[in-house]
């Protein structure tokens, strides 16, 4: 042990910020919501760090950014962020945000939601949103259940997890997300897990500055829940699990990042290629058919 | 930053230096932060916060190197680091340098 | 604010409800429909995707109602005026949005071209039995407004009347043709733009601070709104909320939002109302109806003066919120009201409840598939004068 070393043997309090130093990202929250509804080593807090600095880092005017969730307890991620944000129903929240990115062309719209919220009953949203390839971010958090409602099986609890409406294991297939945003038609997609932050910060970034339809499925803890009835520990375990098994395999086939239980996980940016968006297609195709005839959409009409 | 050998111009390299602050009762003591400091900066205390979580102490006084991890990782927005003074490394400490634990 | 003459086709047209329908709200100034292809509403869909290129609207045909009636939600927190339209199950599936747009107290227009039910029923065939889903189909309590045109006229009047009254209200209107009005064809005059009163939505000015989306005090100065983009970072939830759109889960918060959300209409039902009444004041029989059955009603009641009874009408043209301090208030002068209604006995119900036993509610039932024999309205109203 170098003398160095010795002095610090004995720890130290971090001392409280003084009252004009503030959090960086308390400008990003609602402070007055705070502490928030997740568990302890839940992963989900830690996804909206990488939201907010995936935001800042887009340098995207804040204004023009709405936030959409649906129904979980990564539904709720719109309530904390402050930003113009809307808490849907439960599944609904790609088509509220199609709403609102397509009557207001200006903003960039995010939807930050449940793996149960985006893909099961709101999975037909989700393809074809992909399909349209609307001008919009997702964030997939997929924490393999169903946590809000008591940690039940969804379409992506792995083979042979335990939920609490698969007592006995899960015996359904899973979705493979990263596939099915691909082939659906989604311009950008990338799987990182909670503890990738500082790559999960990137790729929020360039989602949100890509034009079209972007896909992130962010691997993350649910300690309550399917880490307990798993016997995975709690979230920390699970981060470390995630250390030591996930693969960065950049532009792997979506074919084969298919996820079973407690197996390796691959990460990376899976897709990123050019497509018009869904206005950009629509406005060009308008126009060639019908000139001068067509008026382009312009958001608001009443003189605001 | 690790080198094989003290680096001949240890005197111009300035290592960063972080100022680390905490908001103890946001904390729920995940212990996040803890384990990924690439510095080992952190350590859990003994001591409760109010609503019954360990949170985490300084362990290794002056090495934080401002790398904001624990601040990005930590899912309460409880902890953050700001830019301090930089300072020279020690010649031991160069050498020994810190793993990135971010996968 | 007088109409978008960009939107209003100025001139007398030969056309069906549906037509005329997605002509009323392309005048008052809706520039935004989502909706999915259903039997008998369809046309409203397909004239507005052929006509919104031209007008600087936009439409998408979403993947279902479910994703329909969300995005007319969230496209109206734009600030665009927005509608949808469906039949049948359709309605059934935009129950849950319709719901979220109440919670939300967000202005649009949903447009139910009612056909024959439960389930697929009379796909191409009329009905008027969704009449109480209109009033109670999502869960919980709130309140909604409810117009029913009986002509291709109105379903080009009202329909700007109905985005009025969303705006005005801010809460979704439902507007309940029937396929008989829908595909119906009559002289639809569309006036002048000048002619035509339209509500722009209220948006509040002052500083972001103070801002609050929500006004729970159950009155008819509702909270102004804004647009998402304005930088105001609203938050807007389905959940229990208070006025600045936080959400609360408990008891005290529910009874504060909720009652508002009743209050805002249950206190307005005056200045919401629309009704018609004719030779009401010697009646002894006043015949209830509304949408195409109150055309049919006419046979009858003309009939009925023929043998000397004396008979009135009045014609429900919002059904919700229900008058019934005006059933009242008749109902201590006559002797009794007959409501014919293709459905097995909806409105019928409100009638017999505002009436408080002091005149009987006769039903005249139709399961629905075409209009009524006009003798089974006459026999009803001669059983009432009796
Ligand atoms: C129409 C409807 N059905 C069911 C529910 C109940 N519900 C609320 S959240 C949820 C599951 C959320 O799962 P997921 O999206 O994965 O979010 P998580 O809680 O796991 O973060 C369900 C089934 C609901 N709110 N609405
Ligand atoms: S139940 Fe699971 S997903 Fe929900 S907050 Fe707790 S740990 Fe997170
Ligand atoms: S800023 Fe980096 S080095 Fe400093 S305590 Fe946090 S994680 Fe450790
Ligand atoms: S990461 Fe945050 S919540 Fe977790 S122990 Fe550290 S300070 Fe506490
Ligand atoms: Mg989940």
């Amino acid at each position: 042990m170098s003398e160095t070393e010795q002095e610090f043997t004995e720890t130290l309090t971090i001392p409280p910020p003084e009252e004009d130093l503030h959090h960086p990202m308390e400008q990003y929250l609602r402070m007055e919501r705070l502490p928030h509804i997740w568990c302890s080593t839940c992963g989900i807090g830690t996804i909206i760090t990488a939201f907010i600095s995936g935001l800042q880092k887009s340098e995207l005017d804040r204004e023009k950014v709405a936030v959409v969730s649906g129904i979980g307890c990564s539904g709720r991620a719109a309530g904390y962020l402050r930003l113009d944000s809307f808490h849907s129903t439960h599944g609904r929240a790609i088509p509220f945000a199609t709403g609102l990115a397509l009557g207001n062309p200006d903003l960039k719209v995010a939807v930050i939601s449940g793996d149960g919220d985006l893909v099961a009953i709101g999975g037909n949203h989700l393809i074809h949103a992909a399909r349209r390839n609307i001008n919009m971010t997702i964030v997939c958090i997929n924490n393999f259940n169903y946590a809000m409602t008591g940690g039940q099986a969804g379409p992506t609890t792995p083979l042979e997890a335990n939920a609490s409406t698969a007592p006995y294991g899960c015996y359904e297939f899973p979705f493979n997300l990263p596939y099915l945003a691909e082939s659906s038609g989604a311009v950008y997609v990338a799987r990182w897990t909670a503890l990738h932050i500082r790559r999960l910060t990137n790729a929020i970034a360039e989602a949100l500055l890509k034009p079209g339809f972007s896909f992130i499925e962010v691997i993350c803890p649910c300690t309550t829940l399917y880490a307990r009835r798993n016997r995975l520990g709690d979230g920390l375990d699970l981060m470390r699990f995630y250390h030591d098994n996930a693969i960065i395999r950049h532009g792997a086939d979506t074919r084969e990042v298919d996820i079973g239980f407690q197996d390796r996980i691959i990460v990376g940016k899976f897709i990123d290629k050019e497509k018009p968006t869904f206005l950009e297609k629509r406005d060009q195709y308008l126009k060639s058919k019908l000139g001068e005839q067509f008026i382009p959409y312009k958001g608001p009409n009443d003189g605001h | 930053m690790s080198y094989w050998r003290v680096p001949l111009d240890i005197q111009e390299i300035e290592i960063p230096h972080g100022d680390l602050h905490i908001i103890v009762e946001r904390c729920k003591g995940c212990g996040f932060c803890e384990e990924y400091c690439p510095k080992d900066v952190l350590e859990m205390s003994t001591d409760f916060n109010r609503k019954g979580y360990h949170y985490p102490n300084i362990l290794k006084q002056g090495a934080c190197v401002n790398c904001n991890l624990c601040e990005m990782i930590c899912p309460e927005f409880a902890i953050f680091c700001l830019e301090g003074e930089p300072r020279h490394p020690d010649p031991g400490e160069v050498i020994q340098g810190g793993e990135n634990r971010e996968g | 604010m007088k109409a978008d003459p960009i939107g209003v086709a100025t001139g007398s047209y030969y056309i069906d409800g549906d037509h005329a329908c997605a002509e009323g709200a392309i005048a008052a100034g809706c520039r935004f429909l989502a909706g999915y292809p259903i039997t008998p509403s369809t046309e409203v869909a397909e004239r507005v995707a052929e006509r919104f290129p031209k007008v600087g609207g936009m439409f998408i045909q979403m993947e279902d109602e479910l994703a329909s009636m969300a995005a007319v939600v969230g496209a109206s927190w734009t600030g665009t005026k927005s509608m949808t339209v469906t039949s049948g199950p359709g309605f059934s599936l935009m129950m849950e949005n319709l719901g979220l747009g109440a919670m939300m107290e967000t202005p649009c227009v949903v447009v139910n071209v009612q056909r024959g039910g439960p389930s697929t029923g009379l796909p191409t065939l009329t009905g008027q039995a969704d009449m109480m889903q209109a009033r109670w189909g999502s869960h919980g309590d709130y309140e909604i407004i409810a117009l029913s045109p009986n002509s291709p006229q109105e379903c080009f009047d009202l329909t700007i009347t109905a985005f009025n009254l969303s705006e005005q209200w801010r809460v979704p209107v439902l507007f309940m043709m029937d396929e008989c009005v829908g595909h119906m064809t009559e002289k639809v005059v569309i006036p002048e733009p000048d002619e035509i009163e339209v509500l722009p939505r209220k948006y509040y000015q002052g500083d972001k601070e103070s801002y609050r989306p929500f006004k729970f005090n159950g009155a008819a100065d509702l909270a102004p709104m804004i647009k998402a983009g304005d930088g105001y970072f609203i938050h807007i939830t389905g959940l229990t909320h208070d006025e600045r759109g936080y959400p609360i889960i408990n008891a005290e918060a529910q009874g504060k939002n909720v009652s508002h959300l009743v209050d805002k209409i249950r206190n307005n039902v005056e200045k919401i109302s629309i009704f018609e009444e004719d030779c009401i004041d010697d009646a002894d029989v006043v015949v209830v109806s509304y949408g195409i059955s109150s055309r049919v009603a006419l046979k009858a009641v003309e009939d009925a003066r023929a043998k000397g009874i004396k008979v009135g009408t009045l014609r429900l043209v919002t059904v919700w919120p229900f008058p019934e301090g005006r059933i009242q208030q008749l109902a201590g002068k006559v002797k009794s009201f007959v409501v014919p209604e293709i459905n097995m006995g909806q409105i019928v119900l409100e009638v017999e409840r505002a009436a408080k036993g002091k005149a009987k509610a006769i039903l005249v039932p139709h399961a629905g598939g075409w209009v009524h024999d006009p003798d089974d309205i006459l026999a009803a109203i001669e059983e009432g004068a009796a």
